[in-house]
């Protein structure tokens, strides 16, 4: 099986876009948990913002990156003729 | 179509009849739950409904159960493979939350604070690892198990086996929890014994798992969630909007929480809440002072108490005060050691009530620098391992081959995560609504004018909810309440003032939470002991029948196995689940992911790299955890052992590394993989290749 330029152009770009959505998990996750002693003092809605990001905001964006991630591979797929049959 | 057995009807239809069936489904459950609730007015007693609830939705997933039974291999092991990204997303929400998640995380975040977001974060955050490293690329795999993946991509039989045994070790120790978790709930609500609670539950797991595989588990876990989200949202929302007077209480909870810390500044430094203290830490040194005089305190100590009750006999006191001096002799510890035990265990219990109430939206409270810089240390470790833990669980992963195509399996993780979401982010606005009705409506009232829940839960259970008057002054204080994280969730019913009828919901709640997730688990320990120790090493030989005859009688042996043990009540059960999530994290998420990104991986690579993550995870568990310290006679204080501070629940943290970095030297030391393997990766990554392998595996 010999994979083809736009095989590889593919998943270059599936590397991209993860190594991108891990950045952005990983800054939501352990920079803003590393720093939250610091912004105890921002508030948003009432919550202090460290504990806000613990109980909602880091969840909502986890969400958002793995519905980001189905939609953008799925036309991926299609875009570059990877993609698998109706009912499949 | 590609699936073994092609149903008659395309995916869609399928999709439409599901949705009418659940919708069906939810309107009849809803209309049993207001039925209920009519017949509450009538008078039906509290005990009846909780046999209803638990009855009525036994016998529910029974009949999904046998509705979904099955001789078809593929429909056992992966559901046909026909599970649509919504209803997967479901059924991998209830697989997930499990008895802790609905009942003890809302009390861990009451009692911890911000520092118990720890799980939140850590419990969702890992399916963005599930749906960028590992769901899409497995559902193309698609066999069934999670260590045929490692068997195909690593080649030969050793890694298969290592995969084999970390899988049945950290599924083992989950799903022990999770029986344990039914007989609880079992118990409280129907007044049975714990081990016949048991017993109960593990009927209740079985007629879902037993005959038809993963595609009754599937089923049945779609319903369970449904009951479980309506279980947990009711109250929430009932009691949100007496706080909030919104029904979406999670946008306007900031507020409460801001009162609630004004609240803990002042009880801070109120008199009375220091007074109290006060008499805490004097109850602290007195039994300090009882340690450090043994062994000559324990001949003194007794005197005292015998003494006493002679003293009370002398003088023909009143029965109620004799009972109780006679008690307190039968209770005193019959030996030095014994004694040495009760005082030192008094002391802590007296010195964890001595200090100031935790504020809750502070991250990482403490005295010192130090002691903060080591609670944060400990937090993001905590995350990191919970996260990688969960993208290495093999009854999550193995979800993800039950979807009809890579492109649903992307989605499916969404839906997954969406779901999960929904109680997860609802939990922290539950702790803090709970601590606000504690701290404005019982601390500060009289003993006399408690509100009615808090007389209730008293009389029930002290170890949910304990208040005694300990400077007499016929006021509550914070300090004079003891509570256990349980009573969070179990009493918002009543808090809420709600009928008995959603308290018995609740209950139907927990037990959809406990049952599913122990569905999944013993389906992945049962499938790994048929599928890879039977079927692929013993006997590929077996015909279809006999491997599935293999199959369920393994399903049985292993539940009722976990059952056993569950009943006898293991010490330390919580410790176990979590190191499930360490060893799982270290052992699977290296192998897995190298196999998938990395070409050069290979089998001695991953072989070692699996045994030195588990292996170093254990080996830290067991010089640092008190528990495990003492089954293997370490020596050494717990201090001393430990590496950066770092907690056993945390272990993961060393082991993950370690497994990747053993796994890149050995593959890069050894020869590269051969043709073969390096084109299953490529097969892997693309949804569909020309000239595809087929690796499915009927």
């Amino acid at each position: 099986m010999q994979l083809s330029q736009k095989h590889i152009d593919y998943w270059r770009k599936n590397l991209v876009i993860t190594a991108i959505l891990v950045l952005i998990w990983f800054f939501v996750t352990f920079v803003i948990g590393y720093y939250a002693i610091d912004l105890k003092d921002v508030t948003f809605l009432g919550f202090p913002i460290a504990f806000y990001m613990g109980a909602q905001g880091s969840l909502i964006i986890y969400v958002l990156i793995i519905w980001f991630y189905a939609s953008y591979m799925n036309k991926l797929d299609l875009e570059y003729g990877v993609h698998e049959g109706e009912d499949q | 179509m590609s699936n073994g057995a092609a149903p008659a009807f395309s995916q869609k239809t399928f999709t439409q009849q599901l949705k009418k069936y659940y919708a069906f489904y939810t309107g009849g459950f809803i209309s049993f739950v207001i039925l209920l609730a009519i017949a509450e007015q009538m008078g039906l007693p509290n005990r009846w409904i909780g046999y209803c609830f638990l009855f009525a939705t036994i016998l529910l997933y029974a009949g999904i159960g046998v509705m979904s039974r099955t001789a078809d291999v593929a429909e056992y092991y992966v559901a046909g493979r026909r599970v649509p990204a919504l209803f997967n997303g479901m059924a991998t929400g209830a697989d997930w939350m499990s008895a802790a998640s609905f009942i003890a995380m809302a009390g861990g975040l009451y009692l911890q604070g911000y520092d118990g977001l720890a799980f939140i974060m850590g419990w969702t955050g890992g399916y963005c690892l599930v749906a960028l490293f590992l769901a899409p690329y497995l559902r193309k795999f698609g066999q069934f198990t999670i260590p045929d993946f490692l068997g195909a991509r690593y080649g030969g039989h050793i890694p298969r086996m290592v995969g084999m045994c970390a899988a049945i070790l950290c599924s083992f120790t989950y799903v022990v929890a999770q029986i344990y978790g039914v007989g609880v709930i079992t118990t409280r609500f129907t007044g049975v014994q714990f081990e016949v609670g048991v017993f109960l539950g593990l009927a209740g797991i079985l007629v879902c798992s037993f005959l038809g595989g993963m595609r009754a588990v599937t089923w049945t876990q779609v319903a369970q969630y449904i009951i479980l989200i309506l279980a947990y949202m009711i109250p929430l929302v009932m009691l949100g909007m007496r706080h909030t007077g919104i029904p979406v209480p999670h946008v306007a909870y900031g507020y409460t929480l801001e009162k609630i810390t004004k609240k803990e500044q002042e009880l801070a430094k109120d008199p009375k809440e220091l007074e109290v203290r006060g008499i805490f830490k004097k109850r602290a040194n007195d039994a300090d002072a009882k340690v450090k005089g043994l062994p000559a305190s324990y001949g003194t100590e007794k005197a005292v108490v015998e003494k006493n009750l002679a003293d009370l006999r002398a003088t023909n006191a009143e029965p109620g005060k004799l009972k109780l001096a006679e008690d307190a002799l039968k209770a005193f510890p019959p030996s030095p050691e014994a004694a040495k035990k009760k005082w030192e265990a008094d002391k802590a219990a007296a010195t964890a009530r001595t200090g100031p109430p935790r504020p809750h939206a502070t991250p990482f409270p403490g005295a010192s620098e130090k002691a903060r810089d080591i609670a944060r240390k400990n937090f993001l470790a905590l995350v990191f391992c919970l996260m990688v833990g969960t993208a290495a669980l093999p009854h999550i992963l193995m979800r993800y081959y039950t979807t009809p195509s890579v492109r649903e399996a992307r989605v499916s993780v969404t839906w997954s995560l969406f779901f999960i979401f929904l109680l997860y982010f609802s939990a922290p606005v539950l702790a803090v609504l709970v601590k606000y009705e504690m701290y404005h409506f019982v601390v500060g009232t009289a003993f006399a004018d408690l509100p009615r829940w808090v007389a209730n839960w008293h009389a029930v259970d002290r170890s949910l909810l304990n208040i005694v008057d300990i400077n007499g002054d016929g006021i509550v204080q914070l300090a004079e309440i003891a509570i256990g994280g349980d009573i969070v969730v179990l009493a918002t019913p009543e808090i809420a003032r709600l009928p008995y009828v959603i308290s018995g919901l609740v209950a139907a709640g927990g037990l959809a939470a406990a049952l599913s997730t122990a569905d999944g688990l013993l389906l992945t320990i049962a499938n790994a002991l048929s599928h890879d120790l039977y079927y692929k090493l013993i006997n590929p030989q077996a015909s279809t029948k006999t491997r599935l005859t293999v199959a369920k009688m393994l399903l049985l042996v292993v539940a009722v196995l976990a059952a056993s043990v569950a009943a006898q009540k293991p010490a330390d059960i919580l410790f176990l689940v979590s190191a499930a999530f360490s060893l799982a994290a270290a052992g699977f998420f290296p192998a897995l992911t190298l196999g998938i990104f990395w070409k050069r991986a290979n089998k001695w690579g991953a072989t070692l790299g699996m045994l030195a993550g588990v292996g170093v995870t254990f080996y830290y568990m067991c010089i640092t955890q008190p528990w495990l310290r003492s089954v293997f006679g370490v020596k050494g204080t717990i201090a001393e052992n430990t590496w950066w501070d770092i907690s056993p629940i945390s272990a993961g943290l060393f082991g993950v590394p370690l497994g990747f970095i053993v796994i890149i030297v050995v593959s890069l030391l050894t020869k590269a993989p051969e043709k073969e393997v390096q084109e299953l990766v490529d097969h892997v990554r693309y949804p569909v290749l020309e000239g595809d392998l087929d690796t499915r595996g009927i």
